[in-house]
């Protein structure tokens, strides 16, 4: 999947006003680094090397502080993943009430074949994740953006193939 | 599941009488109920006023350490000698604990309300409201709510036309549990690492960005306007049980219930009510076994002790757990307690920040011996060997993280030994997960 095409900065036009107003809400450039790696992920899907340097570039940081930030957060992933994010809950109270059978029905419907892999067709990478804070809701799942609550594994097939 | 369920007539409402209500969610429908009118009278109060009504009020953080709220904002500095800041701790990722999402979700204003007094009696402009990553509809919800606030004139430059400045601004975290702990979330505002800091210095003296802070948990802030409103006395005598634990509480109940969901009552309830009566009970044909009432990170209680538990900081203390987050977990009969506390100890290892060996070390240590135990393949001295890591993690370290990681191993061994034992020779339990 790795597609050796030209870095395509983030940070021009529209997405670098938007940067500069979230700047004004700080005391120093470098509280605005969470936000900035969310914009790259939110417009590249994931965050390279190469835009760890766009974003020290610009924010004043060296690479290796970026990095460093970049790696500490579960969320921001460091290498491309499937079009659509599927991250489970398998914490110990969603568990109880049958969290891995939502997994295996996840990884089954869309055809990956294992976690953290991504589907053959590109589409999917599911994930177990630690607690999603929406216990009583069991089973929570987060699909890119959309938190989706009381999922259990015949909602499953309907959807994989909405997201399909 | 989810929101609404109708409330329960021995729930007392404050918190989540509008949940399930999207009418809520924006500004007009806030005002209709009342809403920002304690905020525009808090704006011409003295400001030690609404310190002192607080502090007298009895309340206490619901983040989980349960600090006197206006004990904590007196510690501020009174002169100022730069900008003093807020922090609104919407980072929740305490397994079972799920109640600031529900007031985000639906009640946004009234957070923005709390904060905004508070900052106003604390004197800081900013507030910063850092919400886990992964509630993304909070993120929105909250967003939204703040954007409507400053076209209203609610906050900015000149809030409420008060002439003081009250600034507020949603910041996203990116998955990591730790940044709850107050020091890891300023870090991880100020674009670092979520590391937690050694105290001292404290957040009140050195803390976001260097400058006079205050921490406080949404349910928390979310409690504020209401004391302002109505008085200190009346929040005080909200009390069922020890006068020193006060106000309602949201407990986020969870796990094998006929029907989990967050509910509000009066501080000292019985837990035996909420289990039985609100949430409905277990499901058909089981009974209790175990019960954790205050979020992973406390003591796990037996079935007896959970039916003599009084729902306020001390009746928690009594029956040797603590109240935590209120976020309370129920296994029943079916549950295999091995695997489930293995899984809570995962859960502190994933999420060790990794600064302090014993923590980084010891949580992925306790989850391989408690692997291994459910391998099959566990030794005679295991459980000592548990008890001995579990001590090496308690009180050493830079944060309470690692004490966590212990709570449920030393506890789930004293109350339910005979469990392990099982495991360990080669019998496994009726109750034993397929691992
Ligand atoms: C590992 C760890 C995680 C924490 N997570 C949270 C959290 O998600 N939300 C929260 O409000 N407090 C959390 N806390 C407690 C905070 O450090 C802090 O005490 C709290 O936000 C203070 O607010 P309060 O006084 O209103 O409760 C956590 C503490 C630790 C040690
Ligand atoms: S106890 Fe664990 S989480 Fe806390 S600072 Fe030390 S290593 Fe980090
Ligand atoms: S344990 Fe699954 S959402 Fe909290």
């Amino acid at each position: 999947m790795h597609q050796k095409t030209e870095y395509q900065p983030v940070f021009t036009g529209d997405q670098r006003r938007k940067l500069d107003e979230i700047l004004t809400r700080y005391p120093n450039k470098q509280a605005a680094l969470l936000p900035a790696l969310w914009m790259v992920q939110d417009t590249h899907g994931w965050i390279s090397q190469a835009a760890m340097a766009e974003v020290a570039e610009v924010l004043d940081l060296t690479a290796a502080h970026v990095e460093g930030v970049a790696t500490f957060y579960t969320m921001f992933h460091k290498h491309p993943v499937g079009e659509h994010f599927i991250q489970v809950c398998t914490t110990s109270p969603c568990n109880v009430c049958g969290a891995e059978d939502v997994v295996a029905a996840f990884l089954q419907h869309t055809g990956c074949d294992e976690l953290g892999a991504t589907s053959p067709d590109g589409k999917f990478t599911v994930l177990e994740v630690e607690c999603l804070g929406a216990c009583g809701f069991a089973t929570p799942v987060l699909i890119d953006d959309d938190f989706i609550d009381g999922v259990t594994p015949d909602m499953v097939p309907e959807l994989v193939a909405r997201y399909r | 599941m989810g929101y609404p369920h109708e409330p329960h007539p021995k729930e007392t409402v404050l918190l989540s009488k509008y949940f399930g209500e999207q009418q809520t969610r924006t500004y007009d429908g806030w005002v209709e109920r009342g809403g920002y009118k304690t905020l525009k009278m808090a704006l011409s109060m003295d400001r030690q006023h609404i310190i002192d009504e607080v502090k007298e009020s009895g309340l206490r953080g619901r983040g989980g350490a349960g600090f006197p709220a206006g004990v904590k904002w007196n510690f501020m500095p009174k002169e100022r000698s730069g900008p003093h800041y807020l922090c609104c701790n919407a980072d929740e990722s305490e397994p079972g604990t799920f109640k600031d999402r529900e007031i985000m979700r639906w009640t946004p204003h009234a957070l923005i309300e709390g904060c905004a007094i508070t900052q106003y009696a604390i004197q800081a402009e900013v507030c910063y409201i850092y919400i886990r990553g992964e509630f993304t509809e909070a993120i929105g919800i909250m967003e939204r709510a703040l954007a409507e606030a400053y076209d209203h004139g609610v906050l900015g430059q000149n809030a409420m036309g008060s002439g003081h400045q009250i600034d507020m601004f949603v910041h996203r975290g990116a998955g990591a549990y730790i940044c709850g702990e107050e020091t890891a979330l300023m870090n991880s505002i100020e674009g670092k690492r979520g590391n937690p800091r050694i105290k001292p210095p404290f957040p009140a003296t050195r803390g976001l960005f260097g400058m006079p802070t205050t921490i406080n948990n949404v349910e928390t802030l979310a409690a504020v306007p209401h004391i302002i409103e109505r008085g200190s006395s009346w929040y005080k005598a909200l009390s069922l049980s020890n006068p020193k634990s006060t106000g309602t509480k949201l407990f986020s109940v969870c796990g094998q219930v006929q029907k989990p969901g967050n509910y509000e009552v009066v501080m000292g309830f019985p837990l035996k009510e909420l289990i039985y009566d609100l949430c409905g009970g277990m499901h058909r044909g089981r009974t209790l076994k175990a019960c954790i009432p205050g979020g992973s990170s406390v003591p796990i209680l037996n079935r007896d002790e959970a039916e003599a538990c009084l729902l306020d900081y001390e009746g928690a203390q009594q029956v040797g757990t603590m109240l935590g987050s209120g976020g309370v977990i129920v296994f029943d009969d079916s549950a295999d307690m091995v695997y489930q506390i293995m899984q809570l100890t995962h859960f502190y290892a994933h999420e060790s920040c990794a600064q302090c060996t014993q923590c980084r070390e010891g949580t992925a240590w306790i989850t391989r011996i408690l692997r291994r135990i459910l391998a099959g393949e566990g030794e005679s001295g295991d459980l000592g060997l548990l008890l001995e890591l579990s001590e090496h993690l308690t009180g050493r370290t830079i944060c309470p993280l690692a004490d966590s990681c212990a709570a449920p191993v030393v506890s789930g061994i004293n109350k339910f030994r005979d469990e392990f034992e099982a495991y360990i020779k080669g019998a496994k339990p009726a109750t034993a997960a397929a691992v």
